[in-house]
């Protein structure tokens, strides 16, 4: 299987190619064979989990082959435990967001299946890459398939909001590829080869100057991707103008090229001004969060309040991730995928009433729970999952970064909790107005439960919840490598310190997220001190000196 | 024989010797064939064109100056060479639907056409201030009267006016710096003249001579402030001459850009760096922004193309081999895309509609899927978004900037392709997003379709394997004059 990321790369593009050649007016046929394709590429992608081995520490299924030799770029693919877990992401959500547009797409569906499966390849590209300018590729081909999708079958609003979307992601990109050309000729300067290749880069050692810069273009980058407050008013529009399918891909996996980037590129390229930019990191996140949080509390639009627990949920997973700790990262992580699930999920809902009712007013709605009853439960799952109960996903989550926050500093725990509550309170209230209650709209009276097909797509989500939830051994496991590698470029202190002052090892995510439910043997695995003492406040995992 | 002057030279200069028979020829054909098969001349110039192509072959590895000086035959010439004849095979295969629209004889067209190809490849090769005077003047009276072809359309005829008038001023100015560099000289070999003008950076009448070519050469690249003329005669002109003006003229006017400070003035890199910087970013930024306001699609591709030049200074200003490389690539790259768009103009030019206005685009996607695709890549490629050319071309461009540490300029230029995006993007939106259309479908001729097909298919293979076109330019820009030259602006 020397070609085994190619063949997943490429099996949905393939697919658009192959639709290219069907005549426009056969519909069933075009969807038949989209979600075939789609499938496919889930199920090929499958083996990956398997196949990939959490002990090794180096990147796996590496293929490398000259793209542009007079300019060093190459065709470099490669996966690690963060990458494999976003790619089987990509390859699920995207089969369930292509079978979720069966009966929501009638006009002109060729395109629309051609452009959801080319942003496909392109999401599994950037997950794929470990060449900077081929990473840099994927990344914006991306955006044309999107502004496509939004642009052509979104709402009243799309023209708009897919304006905005296009505009703001691509200027954090380009502004991203100056910041990747300085660091290409500054490798040069140094190692005297003209290369794009990652992993060479995180070898790097570069001066601080250098560094500062570079973060902030790398930053501007992933930042409006994430989207990182101030960056994220792009958000609620496309969110709320695009089709079911791109909204769930959109948060689903779009929105963690932003954190992918961050952990990818900017922490272990970085390492120094990482640390240095802690505290404007941590202050956008805590902002993001309750800000995130506050407006959506306020929405009177379903989508547009999901929209906005999007930017409160990612704003936490960017504030665990610059923790700088083992912790922190690994729950940032898991976040990530938690958000995919439940976020994914929850635009799928609201896609699912909009089919049928054709407006997302909140008070159009109340007391579906009567009529539809499955849906009622589903939507129960996913809220639960969204607001970190135990038993869900979201909890493992958010306990990790919690206890990675905290760690690092007692005061962004407390801001961090209360991003906690205040998802709460959003999204009961929004279950509340709309499940509850008596039926008071006529309209409402007569809606039809899920059928099978819909069912189809809510089921690996469940499953998903529920299992990482119950078991998220074997995620952690996959990512234990990967945080390591990050944090050991990023904060080696950290690593040494407890090698040098305690005589326990630095907790595993794993240990800590099995000792959840033993207070006692929680305690004792806590990070220590420089003195050895079990961790009262801020020293061990804190951020070590800053400029 | 005139003495200096011996056979192997005439040898070195077969390509422009073909390519002069052959325009000769046409014009004979011209008189001999009857009217109605007058048609058949766009494929005896396009035959002319290829057999000049083939006889480039024998100099692909050459090097040597013809004539004691008056012209290099090097690579940097070759693939420029290369780049004239195809663009101008690609004018030619744009013409036949469209003079036959427009109702126009196409007898001198074609030979002007070709008149217009000789010129830029005197200028491409001219290592002396004649030469390459010469061939600017041929290329330009030759676009002078192709810009007013359609006699009986106003808007063409102003746009030959606009352009002789400004175009006559231009090139005074032009001569006027010339002969300042002559005169402080006493030679009009480039390569001598360099020599010749070490160590006299801060001689005021040499800086003044720069201030003066720029302006000249400025006017030719359309570079603001002297891009007045650009629109209006983008607009007003035939839409293949246009396209033909917009490439293969920008393309030669760089290439004796190139030469003229590269190999004449490499002394005085300091000086023509900064005003070039300055030219720059008053061009990407002007043209830019006057483009967003643009209904008019020729008018707004002028603009577009305006900020083009823009980005293509940035090489100039990098100075270093790897800036040449860049716009050479970026200059390729280029004329794909440029004249893949006004392509897709001219395939909306029928009978009933004049088709170069926006809202003429409206619904594009619906009536011609073919062709909208085609405008869809050519628009993402002049903004820059991979996997099309465009993106390969500006990376260079930013790459070179940022190698000599022109940092702000590179800012200024990213910046500046996220606002050109907008403009590109409206088009896009008519395209696939709005239903109303006017008048007839549009339909694609034989030529047409083979136009729109090259174009697409270098636009995407370019982007996504340009390996082989940065090798080539990478040569030929090492091929450039005095070799220490552009390693001592570093």
């Amino acid at each position: 299987m020397d070609h085994y990321l190619s063949l997943i790369l490429f099996t949905p593009l393939a697919g658009a190619l192959l639709l290219l050649l069907v005549n426009k007016e056969n519909e069933n046929a075009i969807k038949w064979i989209a979600n075939t394709v789609a499938f496919i590429g889930f199920v090929i992608s499958v083996p990956l989990w398997f196949w990939f081995n959490p002990q090794q520490a180096d990147f796996q299924f590496v293929e490398r082959a000259p793209w542009i030799p007079s300019i060093g770029a190459e065709y470099f693919l490669g996966v690690d435990g963060l990458s494999t877990l976003l790619i089987l992401l990509t390859t699920m959500m995207g089969f369930i967001a292509i079978l979720s547009s069966w009966n929501a797409i009638h006009e002109r569906t060729k395109e629309y299946y051609i452009f959801l499966l080319v942003l496909q390849t392109g999401m599994l590209g950037a997950f794929m890459s470990l060449d900077f300018l081929l990473f840099f590729l994927f990344w914006e081909v991306m955006l044309v398939p999107m502004y496509f999708l939004i642009g052509i079958w979104g709402s009243a609003n799309r023209l708009y909001s897919a304006i905005k979307f296009f505009l703001y992601t691509l200027v954090g990109g380009v502004i991203m590829l100056l910041g990747i050309l300085a660091l290409y000729f500054y490798a040069h300067s140094v190692t005297g080869v003209y290369s794009f290749d990652l992993t060479m880069f995180h070898k790097l050692n570069i001066p601080y100057d250098l560094q500062w810069w570079l973060f902030l273009a790398f930053f501007l980058g992933f930042a409006v991707k994430v989207p990182m407050f101030p960056f994220h008013t792009w958000l609620p529009d496309a969110h709320t103008d695009a089709p079911t399918a791109g909204s769930v891909i959109l948060a689903a996996v779009m929105l963690k090229m932003g954190t992918y980037g961050f952990l990818r590129f900017s922490l272990p390229i970085l390492p120094e001004a990482s640390r240095h930019f802690v505290p404007m990191m941590v202050l956008l996140s805590i902002i993001g969060i309750v800000y995130g949080a506050l407006v959506a509390l306020a929405q009177k639009d379903w989508k547009r309040l999901v929209a906005y627990s999007s930017v409160s949920h990612m704003a936490m997973v960017m504030l665990g991730m610059f923790a700088l700790n083992p912790v922190g990262i690994t729950g940032s992580i898991i976040q990530q995928l938690n958000h995919g699930i439940s976020t994914g999920g929850l635009f799928l809902l609201v896609g699912v009433v909009y089919e049928r009712r054709h407006t997302r007013e909140i008070s159009e709605y109340g007391g579906l729970s009567k009529v539809m009853p499955v849906y009622a439960a589903i939507f129960l799952v996913m809220t639960m999952s969204s607001i970190g109960l135990p038993t869900l996903n979201g909890f493992i989550g958010e306990i990790l970064i919690l206890q990675g926050v905290f760690v690092a500093n007692k005061m962004w725990a407390f801001f961090a909790g209360s991003g906690v509550v205040l998802g709460a309170a959003y999204m009961l209230y929004l279950y509340q107005r709309t499940m509850f209650g008596k039926i008071e709209n006529p309209k409402n009276e007569r809606l039809l439960d899920l059928s099978h097909r819909e069912f189809a797509t809510f089921a690996p989500l469940l499953i998903l919840a529920v299992w990482m939830g119950l078991y998220p051994a074997p995620f952690l496991r996959r990512l234990e490598m990967s945080v390591r590698h990050i944090v050991g470029r990023v904060n080696p202190q950290y690593e040494a310190k407890y090698a040098a002052d305690c005589d326990t090892k630095p907790p595993t995510a794993e240990a800590i997220a099995a000792s959840n439910n033993a207070a006692a043997k929680f305690l004792s695995l806590m990070p220590c001190d420089v003195n050895g003492n079990p961790l009262p406040a801020t020293a061990a995992g804190q951020t070590p000196e800053r400029r | 024989m005139p003495p200096g002057i011996s056979l192997s030279d005439f040898y070195y200069i077969t390509p422009e010797l073909v390519l002069t028979g052959g325009a000769l020829l046409l014009l004979i054909a011209d008189v001999l064939l009857p009217r109605a098969q007058r048609a058949a001349l766009a494929w005896v110039t396009l035959l002319v064109l290829g057999v000049t192509a083939l006889s480039l072959i024998p100099f692909a590895s050459t090097r040597v100056e013809v004539a004691h000086g008056l012209l290099a035959v090097d690579q940097f010439a070759l693939f420029f060479k290369v780049l004239f004849l195809g663009a101008a095979a690609i004018t030619v295969l744009m013409s036949i639907p469209y003079l036959q629209v427009e109702g126009a004889s196409p007898g001198e067209y074609y030979f002007l056409i070709l008149c217009a190809t000789l010129g830029m490849m005197v200028m491409a090769g001219g290592i002396d201030l004649i030469t390459i005077f010469i061939g600017l003047e041929t290329m330009a009276v030759s676009f002078y009267i192709l810009a007013g072809f359609i006699k009986p359309s106003q808007r063409s005829n102003e746009a030959a006016v606009k352009y002789f008038l400004l175009g006559a001023f231009s090139l005074g100015i032009l001569l006027y710096g010339m002969s300042l560099m002559y005169g402080l000289s006493g030679t009009t070999n480039l390569r001598v003249m360099a020599a010749s003008f070490a160590g006299q950076e801060h001689d005021p009448r040499l800086v003044l001579a720069v201030i003066l070519v720029v302006a000249g050469v400025g006017f030719k690249i359309a570079a603001v402030p002297f891009h007045m003329w650009a629109p209006d005669v983008y607009e007003g002109a035939p839409t293949p001459v246009t396209a033909f003006l917009s490439v293969g003229s920008k393309a030669a006017s760089f290439a004796m850009l190139i030469r003229i400070f590269v190999e004449g003035m490499p002394t005085m890199g300091e000086d023509w760096r900064l005003l070039f910087w300055v030219l720059s970013v008053a061009t990407m930024t002007a043209g830019n922004i006057a483009a967003v306001t643009q209904s008019n699609i020729k008018r707004m591709l002028a603009y577009s193309s305006i900020a083009h030049a823009g980005y293509l200074l940035m090489g100039v200003v990098a100075g270093t081999s790897r800036g040449i490389t860049a716009m050479l690539v970026y200059l390729f790259i280029y004329s794909f895309m440029q004249l893949g768009a006004f392509g897709v103009v001219v395939l909306l030019r029928r009978a009933d509609v004049v088709g170069d206005e926006l809202k003429d685009f409206s619904g594009l996607s619906f009536r011609n899927p073919f062709a909208a695709f085609a405008m869809l890549v050519f628009m993402l490629s002049l903004g820059g978004i991979p996997p099309t050319a465009g993106f390969m071309g500006k990376l260079w461009l930013f790459g070179a900037a940022i190698d000599s540490h022109c940092y702000w300029l590179a800012v200024i230029g990213v910046l500046n392709s996220v606002v050109s995006l907008y403009y590109y993007v409206r088009i896009v939106v008519f395209m696939y997003l709005k239903k109303e259309t006017v008048g007839s479908t549009p339909r694609l001729t034989p030529a047409l379709g083979l136009v729109l097909g090259v174009a697409v298919l270098g636009t995407i293979f370019l982007g996504v394997y340009p390996r082989l076109l940065f090798e080539l330019a990478d040569a030929s820009a090492k091929t450039l004059g005095v070799a220490g030259v552009t390693a001592a602006l570093r």
